[in-house]
């Protein structure tokens, strides 16, 4: 079931041997993009924006749309595009997979007021860093409340006839306002802490086990298998050497079922590049007495760009140059990165041996190049010095202290805006603050697998089928020449869209069974052929947390001595094992032989097309005996009839 | 450490495999008896070939001081197991144990610093509830067990067969570490430490709370106290507690940390925040509880100064280094106190003083007369009888074997534990071995269908009084074991059923015409036999389940009717009935 329509921001459900498992939790934020920034200040620009109203004038929306530089936005505290709440009943999930902090934030929207009664895996990392992003965000929407909200607008009718992009935007009934600190900690006290390569079993019948992606802090790839089937979930992973532990590509082979998301956004951009571009850009508006935004999460990819800069600032000479980290988490944030040794990559490991903290931002702090901040409000306003660096959320640049340097900073040539978040395009962040003279640098990095990683990958773990979002089974619309955007696999990738439902191509044929060493000791094989060997095996199934096995079948307990005979005797049956299937022929002269040994000597061996029959003359019995069959025809004589039966038998394998 | 605390070192082997649990070495002894002996697994050459894997529980020196010395002296290349923080903190104490002994003491042949680091490359990291793969068969899980930084339980599983080990560890949680957990994982064998074997201990609250009030009162006196503890672990604890002590009384006197290891020591902590407790890894965004205000450096020389102070000083057993001096110096004022926090191993000089001897002989046959006032807090981190009862009750071992203790204490925690949860327990001596039969059970691949059919006839809840017997064919081919059904069994292997029938006439006088006769026949069986599925076919036939019966009459009389009655070698005795 697919439940979300992007590709990086998953959320799927697994239907898979009577468990129903989400994979990820992606909260879809580009609609945010259709809104109005929320200005932390009053912002006398924002609020003269000319209301909306349609050419006609039929329409008249101007309270909640407004027009900005050709483009119309809402009007109203920012929503979020949901994952699909009627697909399946939410309820019925047990468990819930996270793969890393930036896929999970739509867990509010589905652990709560939905009934779910179900467990979420995550690692620490993880769960402490994504905890931290939800409280951001929490905090940005709740510091500014927005006494209107707008409605009127997502009527069907109305919204058809507005311009784009609002009118194609879909689902926006769906579309929610941001959740409450409460709602984040009750969502996250259902999570259940992981690690790596650790076992989880559900329900004994499956078991789940996160593995190293390479991507963020804590970020994982999941393996969801039972004793004969493997699922593989990779979401958002990496082979770039950055800040986290290498991704484990091993554990994926053998699997039946890949599921493939969260593939780099930038395929054309090489994020090291990009890196490179960053400093040099950076360092020029500073030389020309400007100041440097950059727009982004508080987790993540800082942590890379705050270690190039440490070795960039002294060669580009910089030294004096403040940098500022502004959010309500900066703090935690930076502290939070240091103690995940267990979850770096081997070079930041050894550094905490030393013991040294693993990230270089813990110098810079000390050294005061770099300092923190909650907000624009407090310290920073006195402390504030330009030219200067400004790391700040949130890369919408809808929400956010950002806002206030936007407004601050967009009106002069001076000053820079650098864009390295790959999930929102730059150009459609930018139009709410048009006309803008402040230069825009696009420098995405994005250090997800990309095509040819991809493809690399797949063919050394070789799952038998892969299943992944129909955008990566065709090059992107802007590009359509470049085949070498999308993924071609033998056999085909399965793909997928929001609100379809897959059905994987499994057969499963066999379970797992234990025999209990009691019943094992009694079991009697016989090699029927080289290297093979039967055993019949009768025994009482027990089947317990959906695992099962095998005993011995109890011997009846002793009949008490009652005048109810007859109940006895009707138990029996049930107990009883039947006869063994037979097979093998029975060879004419051997069988003779035996016949004769057995005192029956007067036996006329007739020939037919399938066989031979023997009329034993004095016992008036015949016996056909066929390449597949032998049929003893005899009168009312038992004690004839079994030992006919037992020789018969001696010359035939049982199972 | 078979029924003795100290070079901690447990051979296991479990389903073909050998692992080297704990490479310790014994803070009492200054000869070959230091390290585990190892030509028990060998006589001469390496070890390589007989272990599959080390395993280090945690990094004080009872459990890998003799790792460099198996490593590098006696030679072992495989696998080394230990969590991180183990990993980083063990090197260190491992080289400041070497410089005391071959730099102070003067020996050789010893390890080297290189040996240690040599033998450091040969580790690989563990992390929490990972489970790592050491081959094809043999895995590992940690868990937390909170006796130090890093200190961890693992759970050893060859096939279906499994032991934890628990290295040190404990049950209630402290200002520092968290309690240990494990799930139920119903070991073969659990092997517990049981150096509190006979002793409950009091609530952490009064162990506390008289800790301070000692330390307090000698202060007021003027006093000096000196604490002997290990750099990391206990010290850490002691040093949470007296901080927020001082800082509430508002007290002058210094506190001093010595060594240059505290430093590091506070640092580790701070990076390994994650494998504290729940309290600190809460707040220490706000306030790091391992940045001290009032602790600060020790110097030789302060040893000397007038007037009170509290002194933590290594090793915290007295047998060599700065605590020993500072002891040495402080023994003659009966003002002075000495506060032992953990277990003093027998032959150091700490256990000596705990006994109550009062004159002690010191090297170059000098006495040293103890003037000052001895006492002993259990602040080391070790599970009473109580919380190793209540690890049992955790994991749920079918066995229980006892290390890390004194033989008369575990012979009592022995029997405790036979009558409590009736299972048996062993406490092997060093160099002795214990063997624990195991029972598994046979892992097999049973095919779908089979299983399903049986299921579902099962109905769907087992009936315990009316056992169902399930029947299967069980396939053997190299390695796999299938359980299918017999027909299934057949088809897979190529081979054909072959058929066996009986039949048998009967003959009965009846005067009905045939149809009729095998109608009478097939309403009679009804009211007879319920409970049967009985068929009257159109070819004129009765089926009793799989039993056919003709009517036919003979040819000379009419009344005579012959009845076939055909049965195929399957089929129960039911037909007797008929």
């Amino acid at each position: 079931y697919c439940l979300s329509g992007h590709p990086t921001l998953p959320c799927n459900v697994l239907k898979f041997k009577s468990t129903t498992i989400m994979l990820d939790c992606g909260l879809d934020t580009t609609s945010v993009l259709n809104f109005l920034p929320l200005p932390l200040v009053h912002s006398p620009r924002l609020s003269k924006l000319p209301g909306w109203v349609s050419k006609d004038g039929t329409i008249n929306l101007e309270k909640e749309l407004k027009e900005c530089a050709g483009r119309v936005f809402v009007d109203s505290q920012p929503e979020f595009c949901l994952p699909e709440r009627e697909l399946l009943d939410l309820s019925t999930i047990d468990v819930i997979l996270i793969s890393n902090y930036h896929c999970m934030m739509a867990l509010p929207y589905i652990t709560e007021h939905t009934g779910f009664t179900g467990t979420v895996y995550a690692t620490e990392p993880t769960l402490q860093i994504g905890r931290l992003l939800m409280e951001e965000l929490v905090n940005f929407m709740e510091r500014v409340p927005k006494a209107q909200s707008a409605t009127c607008w997502k009527n069907k009718e109305m919204q058809r006839m507005l311009p784009g992009p609002l009118k194609d935007a879909v689902d926006v009934w769906t579309w929610k306002r941001c959740y409450s600190m409460q709602e984040v900690n009750s969502a996250l006290s259902k999570v259940q802490l992981v690690g790596y390569s650790q076992k989880v079993e559900l329900f004994g019948a499956v078991q789940i086990s996160p593995l190293s992606s390479g991507y963020s802090l804590g970020s994982s790839n999941w393996i969801i298998q039972s004793h004969h089937e493997k699922v593989s979930y990779v979401s958002g992973s990496s082979l770039l050497t950055t800040h986290p532990q290498p991704m484990d590509q091993s554990s994926l082979k053998n699997s039946d079922v890949l599921i493939l998301t969260g593939l780099t956004q930038m395929p054309t951009a090489n994020p090291d590049g990009m890196l490179g571009e960053f400093c040099s850009n950076l360092a020029m508006t500073i030389r020309a007495g400007g100041n440097v935004l950059v727009p982004c999460y508080s987790s993540g990819v800082i942590y890379d760009l705050l270690e190039c800069l440490y070795q960039f600032i002294e060669s580009a000479n910089l030294g004096t140059t403040p940098f500022y980290f502004i959010s309500p988490v900066a703090n935690s944030s930076l502290e939070f990165s240091q103690i995940f040794a267990e979850w770096l990559c081997h070079n930041k490991q050894s550094k905490v041996y030393l013991p040294e903290p693993p990230f270089p931002h813990a110098e810079l702090i000390q050294t005061n190049k770099l300092k923190h901040y909650p907000s624009i409000h407090g310290d920073f306003s006195s402390e504030f010095r330009q030219p200067c660096v400004v790391f700040t959320g949130h890369p919408s640049l809808r929400f956010g202290d950002v806002v206030h340097f936007m407004e601050l900073w967009g009106k002069s040539s001076l000053n820079t805006i650098i864009f390295t978040e790959p999930d929102f395009s730059y150009l459609d962040a930018l139009a709410p603050y048009q006309p803008l003279a402040m230069k825009c640098v696009y420098c995405p990095i994005d250090t997800r697998l990309n095509f040819h990683q991809v493809s690399k990958l797949l063919k050394e773990v070789q799952p038998l089928h892969v299943v992944c979002p129909e955008q990566y089974t065709q090059p992107p619309v802007t590009q359509s020449h470049r085949s070498d955007l999308m993924l071609e696999l033998q056999p085909p990738p399965m793909p997928y869209r929001r609100c379809s439902v897959l059905n994987l191509p499994f057969r499963r044929r066999y379970e797992r069974v234990y025999i209990l060493p009691e019943l094992a000791n009694s079991l009697v094989p016989s090699e029927i052929k080289p290297g093979i060997s039967l055993a019949t095996v009768s025994a009482v199934l027990h089947s317990k947390d959906n695992k099962h096995t095998l005993q011995s079948v109890p011997k009846p307990p002793p009949v008490p001595p009652s005048k109810k005979r007859k109940r006895v005797i009707e138990e029996p049956p049930v107990m009883l094992a039947p006869k063994p299937l037979l097979s093998g022929a029975v060879p004419l002269e051997a069988f003779l032989a035996t016949l004769q040994k057995h005192g029956i000597t007067e036996v006329k061996v007739e020939e037919t097309a399938d066989g031979h029959i023997l009329h034993l003359q004095a016992e008036d019995t015949l016996i056909q005996l066929e390449e597949d069959g032998t049929h003893i025809v005899c009168d009312n004589n038992e004690p004839l009839r079994t030992k006919l039966r037992d020789l018969v038998l001696r010359f035939l394998q049982k199972l | 450490a078979g029924q003795d605390v100290g070079r901690s070192c447990i051979l296991v082997s479990i389903g073909g495999k050998n692992i080297m649990l704990d490479c310790g070495m014994h803070m009492g002894y200054n000869d070959d008896r230091r390290f585990p002996d190892f030509s028990y697994i060998t006589q001469n050459g390496r070890l390589t070939d007989f272990l599959d894997c080390v395993i280090i529980s945690h990094f004080h020196l009872d459990h890998c001081g003799a790792l460099p010395y198996m490593s590098e002296m006696v030679g072992y290349d495989g696998p080394i197991y230990m969590t991180h923080p183990t990993k980083a903190i063990c090197p260190i104490l491992l080289e400041d144990f070497r410089k005391i002994t071959v730099d102070k003491k003067g020996e050789t042949n010893f390890f080297t610093s290189q040996m240690i680091k040599d033998c450091m490359k040969k580790v690989v990291p563990l992390n929490l509830h990972q489970t790592v793969q050491v081959d094809d068969e043999l895995e590992i899980k940690a868990y937390y067990a909170g006796h130090v930084l890093g200190a961890a339980m693992v759970h050893i599983k060859v096939g279906s067969e499994s032991v934890v080990y628990t290295g040190d560890y404990n049950m209630t949680p402290d200002r520092h570490l968290g309690a240990a957990w494990i799930d139920k994982c119903r070991p073969d064998i659990l092997i517990s430490e049981s150096t509190y074997a006979t002793t409950i201990r009091d609530s952490k609250r009064c162990r506390e709370r008289d800790f301070l009030k000692k330390v307090h009162e000698t202060i007021e006196r003027g006093g000096k106290v000196l604490i002997p503890v290990f750099a990391l672990g206990r010290a850490q604890e002691l040093c949470i507690l007296l901080e927020t002590f001082w800082e509430r009384m508002n007290l002058k006197a210094p506190i001093y940390f010595s060594t240059g290891l505290t430093e590091k020591a506070n640092h580790y902590y701070k990076l390994f925040i994650t494998w504290t407790n729940q309290k600190i890894r809460k707040t220490f965004v706000q306030r790091n509880m391992f940045e001290f205000k009032h602790i600060k450096a020790f110097d030789r020389s302060y040893a000397d100064n007038p007037g009170p102070m509290v002194v933590f000083a290594t090793p915290g057993m007295l047998h060599a280094g700065q605590s020993l001096q500072i002891f040495k110096k402080w023994a003659g004022n009966e003002k002075n106190m000495v506060i032992m926090p953990g277990y003093c191993v027998q032959g150091t000089i700490g256990h000596k003083i705990l006994n109550g001897q009062r004159k002690l002989e010191m090297e170059g046959r000098s006495t040293l007369d103890v003037k000052l006032q001895v006492e002993y807090m259990s602040f080391s981190a070790h599970a009473d009888a109580k919380g190793i009862m209540q690890l049992i009750r955790m994991a749920e071992p079918r066995n229980m074997l006892l290390v890390h203790g004194e033989a008369v204490k575990m012979e009592f925690l022995k029997g405790k534990i036979e009558q409590e949860f009736s299972i048996d327990c062993y406490m092997p001596a060093n160099g002795e071995t214990a063997t624990v039969t195991t029972n598994p059970s046979v892992p097999v691949d049973i095919s779908l269908n089979l299983l399903k059919r049986e299921m579902a006839l099962g109905g769907p809840l087992p009936d315990p009084k009316k056992p169902r017997t399930m029947h299967g064919t069980l396939i053997m081919k190299e390695n796999s074991l299938k359980l299918v059904s017999s027909e299934q069994a057949l088809k897979e292997l190529g081979l054909n059923e072959h058929q066996l029938r009986f039949t048998c006439r009967v003959q009965l006088q009846d005067p009905h015409s045939d149809p009729d006769t095998l109608h009478r026949i097939y309403t009679h069986l009804k009211s007879v036999l319920k409970g049967y599925t009985i068929q009257h076919l159109p070819d004129g036939t009765v089926m009793v389940e799989s039993i056919v019966i003709k009517v036919s009459s003979s040819a000379e009389d009419p009344n005579t009717k012959v009845l076939l009655l055909s049965w195929s070698y399957q089929v129960k005795r039911c037909h007797r009935q008929l």
